[in-house]
């Protein structure tokens, strides 16, 4: 007999979300998920779902209750510098990024290296919803409707060498279509990675839209991760290549600010980034700052990828 | 009507409603709820901003009124400066309501150990002295070299605005950069000028010395 356990860090879906909202957005899920990606993409005007943005929740100060953060919010409060470092910007810029066609180079420590037509990366897996909390480093957050498929599905299918320890990811490099890539803030094209055990978490995935609808273009279309215990700049969008490797892989913030910025970057309240704490965050939409949890309020599901590990070291 | 009356009964109040504007625009923004995903950030953000150029802006005064010959325009330079501290103390309101919310102890240790935090909070509280002494009887009371000593804290406090804002910025320093040329170039300004006035001063002093010295002959 199969008995779900509840863990505690489960969003119960029937808390968060209205019943009508919940149905809707299955009937789009079930439509989604059968179709490829192009004509999900065709099928579905960006309009068509933003009825659905409504945030029917009572706030709740003193509780720390989790409820959707609106689709506003959501899609209009982005750091995403490849357009601009401050965060309405990407929301009006974001347009000339041109999510169709994509492909998407898979290289490195695999058995099936290759350059892929976005479809073809995303139409053997099975869409599914998942409400996860975001915790920017900067202490904010959000909580977000994702819909992806979990990244382990597609690791399988790139079929990794035994040689493959990392995987590491490389967003969009093209600063006609990304205009804040002409500055060199950070050191472009934007990469991020992650250890292979991480990848292959249940919990990791790869995002193709958020809330019912296709990604919008600020929020990493077409193609982005999603790494919910880690800080969200592990999260990279708009992902062109895939690199299975043996080494751990130089990303972009880390190089940028090595200090303050780690490999890991686990959400963790008890270590502070140098200049400011990370005890506590703002939801966005909400005025008091709530309590940050240990990696996000996901411990149960990922803890033990770093036990034994020095945590102050690793940060 | 002469040009005294002009700066205190026209020039003057319209200057007082133009500073007002970004205070009424805020507000504004507040009370329709147009200040985006982050609020409290866009409060502090748009009240810290309105600080330091209202401080830069009152610091460019005196070498406007020396490079275009217009001493006028620092009878402008004390409700300039207090429009610093107006939008320095929303700046500190917000801080402590909206994003703290009087939460006494994580705002000690914020003050204490995070650096972009302290140097603010040092700026905000040398700024107290400036505006309270700005009163036309206190710098009777004080007598004016004394006054004009105390009123140098205000390079001090500016120094340390810039420093608040480029030391909390992730990686685009872009910004605080351009804050922190312009007060390079208002500080060097100075210290030109004075050289120019010492040189001045040494030059007559010198020739002043050499007359009487002629005169005791």
């Amino acid at each position: 007999m199969l008995i779900k356990i509840k863990k505690r860090s489960d969003a119960e879906e029937y808390e968060i979300t209205p019943q009508s909202l919940f149905e809707q957005r299955r009937r789009f899920i079930k439509k989604v998920g059968g179709l490829s990606l192009a004509a999900a993409t065709l099928s579905l005007p960006p309009s068509a779902l933003a009825a659905l943005n409504i945030n029917p929740y009572s706030k709740d100060v003193d509780g720390d209750r989790d409820e959707l953060t609106a689709y506003k919010h959501i899609t209009s409060y982005n750091n995403f510098y490849e357009f601009n470092t401050d965060k309405q910007s990407p929301a009006k810029l974001a347009g000339s990024l041109k999510t169709d066609p994509w492909s998407v180079t898979v290289e490195g420590e695999c058995a099936k290296p290759g350059v892929y037509a976005l479809e073809d990366l995303a139409k053997p897996h099975k869409f599914e919803e998942r409400i996860y909390r975001l915790r920017c480093v900067e202490a904010w957050s959000m909580v977000v409707p994702w819909i992806g498929f979990p990244l382990a599905d597609l690791v399988k299918q790139l079929e990794p060498t035994s040689r493959a320890k990392y995987v590491e990811f490389t967003t969009l490099f093209d600063p006609e279509q990304m205009p804040g890539q002409n500055r060199n803030v950070l050191d472009w094209p934007y990469v991020e990675g992650l250890r292979m055990d991480e990848a292959m978490n249940p919990l990791t995935m790869m995002a193709v839209g958020l809330y019912g609808e296709v990604l919008p273009n600020q929020n990493g279309a077409p193609l982005r991760l999603v790494v919910p215990w880690k800080y969200g700049f592990k999260s990279i969008k708009s992902i062109v290549k895939i690199r299975f490797s043996e080494t751990q892989p130089q990303t972009t913030w880390n190089l940028s600010g090595p200090k303050e910025y780690g490999f890991f970057a686990n959400v963790n309240p008890e270590i502070d980034h140098p200049r400011w704490s990370q005890a506590r965050e703002r939801r966005l939409g909400e005025y008091r700052k709530r309590k940050t949890q240990m990696f996000n309020g996901y411990a149960e599901e990922v803890a033990q990828l770093y036990r034994g590990m020095d945590l102050k070291r690793n940060y | 009507m002469s040009l005294s009356w002009y700066l205190s009964w026209v020039a003057k109040p319209i200057l007082f409603v133009t500073c007002l504007i970004p205070a009424l625009l805020l507000g504004y923004d507040a009370y329709t709820d147009a200040l985006g995903a982050n609020p409290v950030e866009a409060i502090e953000h748009t009240t810290g901003g309105w600080a330091l150029r209202f401080l830069m802006i009152t610091l460019a005064v005196s070498p406007l009124a020396i490079i275009f010959k217009a001493k006028w325009l620092n009878r402008f330079r004390r409700m300039l400066g207090l429009y610093v501290f107006f939008y320095a103390c929303l700046h500190f309101a917000a801080y402590i309501i909206l994003d703290q919310y009087f939460d006494w102890a994580e705002i000690y240790k914020d003050v204490i150990k995070r650096p972009y935090i302290t140097v603010g909070f040092t700026a905000f509280v040398l700024l107290i002295p400036l505006a309270i002494t700005s009163l036309n009887k206190l710098v009777e009371l004080m007598g004016k070299p004394r006054w004009l000593k105390l009123h140098q804290l205000v390079y001090v406090c500016a120094v340390l605005a810039v420093l608040h804002f480029l030391w909390l910025v992730k990686a685009d320093v872009l910004e605080p950069a351009i804050y922190g040329g312009v007060l390079i170039v208002l500080l060097v300004f100075r210290v030109w000028q004075r050289r120019m006035v010492v040189d001045k001063a040494k030059s007559t002093g010198h020739n002043l010395g050499h007359h009487t010295a002629s005169q005791s002959k």
